[in-house]
């Protein structure tokens, strides 16, 4: 894998340090041989990933959010592969993230209005309060876990917005979908981040009355 | 009148771009009235320093 160690030779220092991209793309081929089942097709998948990757990399002062950003790209990669060999019709591949009318429907009522169990809380009155969060090594664990669920899209759109800060014009230009659909992806994923972040970190840290 | 559907929409957005003057005052308006919306706004705040802290984090 000539191309791949020339790669890893040329990504900036940051991500230079010893084994830890030939550890990263050692991990990124074994979850992609898992899903496609074919050597090629993963050793592939993990070099586009990787490359779309170190692009962006001086974005990234840490190593975590540049595992989770990786392994966002390298999942999309692999549904294209699988679409591509038409194991799974493109509209089905999609459907998670286009499709949530009805996740929407959840969290609002026929009127707009969030029903009683959806409607946000005020995380500075929980005991895990935001200020502590951020100083918890169990809450980026959540946070990890949070990103992890959301659909490969919205997952995508919100690390290029968030992580590496790139405009929504921007957004729109590189992930190939219109501008109107990127507030709707940043919505939904914001909307869902919350939901998770309030389920599994704030609510938990409620006090007793 | 905004319903908490549109509102939080514009909230979102109000991070992405500058809003117009009247979804500015439409929200303002429903903010007002709505301690969810209240919350969801203060939150959004919160998850983009998270996001971004998270982005800085050394492992």
């Amino acid at each position: 894998m000539n191309a791949t160690k020339e790669l890893i030779a040329s990504a900036p220092s940051g991500f230079q340090e010893p084994g830890f991209l030939a550890d990263l793309r050692l991990q990124m081929v074994k979850f992609a041989a898992l899903q496609l089942s074919d050597p090629h097709a993963a050793e592939d998948a993990v070099q586009e990933a990787l490359v779309g990757a170190l692009k962006n990399e001086r974005s990234f002062g840490g190593r975590a959010a540049f595992k989770t950003w990786v392994f966002a790209i390298l999942k999309h990669k692999i549904a294209d592969a699988l679409r591509r060999r038409q194991r799974i019709p493109e509209a089905l591949a999609v459907s998670r993230d286009d499709e949530d009318g009805e996740e929407m429907a959840a969290l609002f009522d026929e009127t707009g209005h969030w029903r009683d169990a959806e409607a946000p809380e005020n995380w500075s009155a929980s005991a895990n309060d935001p200020e502590h969060a951020l100083r918890s090594s169990e809450f980026w664990l959540v946070f990890e876990t949070c990103l992890d669920r959301l659909p490969v899209k919205q997952a995508r759109v919100f690390m290029m917005r968030e992580f590496v800060e790139l405009e929504v014009e921007e957004i729109c230009a590189s992930a190939e979908v219109s501008l109107s659909n990127v507030h709707v992806l940043l919505h939904r994923a914001r909307l869902r981040l919350r939901e998770c972040l309030e389920n599994r970190w704030f609510a938990a840290g409620e006090l007793p009355c | 009148m905004l319903k908490c559907r549109e509102a939080t929409q514009l909230v979102s957005q109000s991070q992405d771009r500058p809003l117009k003057m009247g979804e500015r005052v439409a929200v303002r308006m429903h903010l007002v009235i709505c301690v969810a919306c209240r919350n969801f706004e203060k939150q959004m705040a919160t998850l983009r320093s998270t996001a971004r802290a998270f982005a800085r984090k050394r492992e």
